[in-house]
């Protein structure tokens, strides 16, 4: 029994493990309307960051992802950062896209209101991830404007292993979509920069 | 449809407790569905608690009452037996009774 | 004066519902709760689990009551509180849905399609025959220790898969079990989260499965919630009983393992 288990032990601790865990969900898992067994598969920086985020990482491994990262973000269209704050809103409070239940012909939302605080007066917000309340009051030179379209676009290029999904990367929102959030945070006239209550 | 209604009388001590859970979907009538149409209110808005021939308990809900009501009610007099109902009627004139007896 | 009461009403509702939703979403909840007492409308669903289990169904026409959920044949009381556990007959460690989907095509001749093809309710459904045996067997187990098997080989391996599991990202939002969670105090929108890879978090969530869940009108079970969540995830649809639904379970029992079983539990 003890054989066995120190048997299981060294394969779990065998990096070839995770493709044995794959195939375990390939068998317990099946397509369910437009969403398939093929999102299983991990890349290499979704296996990378699959440990507990207490778990110390492999430095030089994890600098060569930010980079990749990094350098995979695009300007924006046109070279415009910022667009229309209303559309924006709707995007931040929208949570569907991508689920087996959801309609696939319609837009994806940022459900950024799943994570974050965002417009003051909005009490229904998470508490994953920090408050962006005011956010426009950072000022929009153009570091920050690039910053913070890069966060969006694909938060690895900054925080490896972050668990914010990867907005413009993994193909969830558009490009025109993410221009709308940019503007629901930096718009002054935005609720997201509306005084405190 | 099956079962709009569930109900379970039982004596304890001297009061009999009945607990009935009602399969409804309590419009307000305030809701709009995916094309923005209204959707119709649609809520009960009489309840009855019946023992034998005694109306032991009478109310009168309205669109704030949740679905699916959970409706818990003690009355005395009863006794093991006896056979005791509850009748819902909704603004759109529907009803539904169901019925047991004290255990 | 009825149009006006209404109103009254609304406005004392919407009152106290801005006035709790700081603390966690929860609170007006928790009133909710102190004024239910003990009920729960899983009461209901209880009794009619118990009357399925004992109904002959299937080509054999056979009741369910000679299912062996771990304790032996027909024994329900405390069954519940050691699943998942490995059972010898078909060299695997089962979870209650996948002990029972055997017992209906083992002693029923039930084809195992028909007893997966829908298990859980969709929306709008009044509960299904699964939903309503897993309830009645939870609750002949309530106020027992979780003590999930760990004894065996298999046990051990399905609870270092499920930790695993529990890591694993993958799907268009690289979502984990982890990324909501593994951390303690945090929220989704409003709903609170429990931190699974603590004893406290995850004897929180087990105990409380299955649960009458107020905003859909029927009892769910763990499994259902398993597959929920990676819905949510973004992932594909998870299989009742399967291998990794069965050790992500084990991951959480073991976690929360010598807390008391609540459950039916009641939720939003």
């Amino acid at each position: 029994m003890k054989t066995i288990t120190l048997l299981f032990a060294v394969m779990f601790s065998n990096p070839l493990y995770a493709d044995e865990v794959y195939e375990v969900l390939l068998d317990s898992m099946v397509d369910k309307n437009f969403v398939t067994v093929e999102r299983l598969k991990q890349d290499e920086l979704q296996a990378f960051c699959s440990k507990p985020r207490s778990e110390k990482v492999d430095e030089a491994r994890a600098a060569e992802l930010r980079e990749a990262a990094l350098e995979g973000v695009p300007s924006p269209p046109g070279g415009n950062y910022l667009g229309d704050w209303q559309r924006g809103e709707k995007v931040a409070i929208n949570g569907k896209g991508l689920q087996y239940s959801d309609d696939p012909n319609a837009a994806n939302g940022g459900n950024c209101y799943a994570c974050h605080q965002l417009d003051p007066a909005e009490a229904a917000y998470g508490t994953l991830g920090p408050s962006l309340s005011g956010y426009g009051a950072r000022g929009q030179s153009a570091a920050m404007l690039k910053y913070t379209w890069t966060k969006l676009w694909n938060t690895h290029a900054y925080n490896v292993c972050s668990h914010m999904p990867r907005f413009g990367a993994a193909d969830i929102l558009t490009p025109q979509q993410l221009q709308d959030v940019m503007a629901f945070l930096f718009d002054p006239t935005s609720p997201v920069n509306r005084s405190q209550p | 449809m099956a079962s709009r209604i569930r109900i379970r009388a039982q004596l304890k001590g001297d009061y009999c407790e009945v607990k009935a859970l009602m399969r409804h979907p309590m419009e307000t009538g305030m809701r709009k569905d995916q094309t923005g149409a209204s959707i119709p209110a649609n809520f009960i808005e009489d309840v009855q608690v019946v023992h034998g021939d005694t109306v032991v308990m009478q109310a009168y809900w309205g669109a704030a009452v949740s679905a699916n009501p959970f409706l818990g009610v003690r009355f005395k007099g009863g006794t093991q037996g006896d056979v005791v109902k509850v009748i819902w009627r909704d603004n759109q004139g529907a009803t539904g009774t169901g019925e047991t007896t004290i255990r | 004066m009825n149009n006006r009461f209404i109103k009254i009403i609304f406005a004392i509702v919407i009152g106290l519902w801005s006035a709790t939703l700081l603390s966690q979403g929860e609170g007006i909840f928790d009133e909710y709760r102190d004024m239910l007492g003990d009920d729960n409308p899983a009461i209901f669903v209880i009794f009619d689990g118990e009357e399925i289990w004992y109904a002959p169904a299937g080509p054999k026409s056979a009741s369910l009551e000679q299912c062996d959920l771990g304790l032996g044949p027909g024994v329900v009381e405390g069954a519940y509180a050691q699943l998942p556990r490995y059972f010898a007959d078909v060299d695997r460690v089962q979870d209650i849905e996948a002990r029972l989907e055997h017992c209906m095509i083992q002693l029923q001749g039930l084809a195992p399609d028909e007893v997966s093809a829908k298990p859980y309710s969709l929306r709008g459904d009044l509960g299904t025959q699964l939903e309503a045996l897993v309830a009645w067997i939870a609750d002949q187990s309530s106020g027992l220790a979780i003590a999930p098997g760990q004894a065996h080989a298999q046990e051990k391996s399905a609870y270092a898969l499920g930790e695993t599991l529990f890591y694993y990202r993958a799907g268009t939002h690289d979502f984990s079990c982890a990324t909501c969670h593994e951390q303690a105090g945090r929220r989704i929108r409003l709903q609170a989260l429990p931190n699974l890879t603590t004893h406290e978090g995850a004897a929180a969530a087990y105990s409380t499965w299955p649960a009458y869940r107020i905003s859909q009108g029927i009892v769910r079970t763990m499994g259902w919630r398993m597959r929920d969540c990676m819905r949510q995830q973004r992932m594909p649809e998870l299989t009742m009983g399967s291998e990794a639904s069965v050790a992500l379970q084990t991951y959480l029992a073991v976690n929360g393992a010598g807390a008391s079983m609540t459950a039916p539990g009641l939720k939003r």
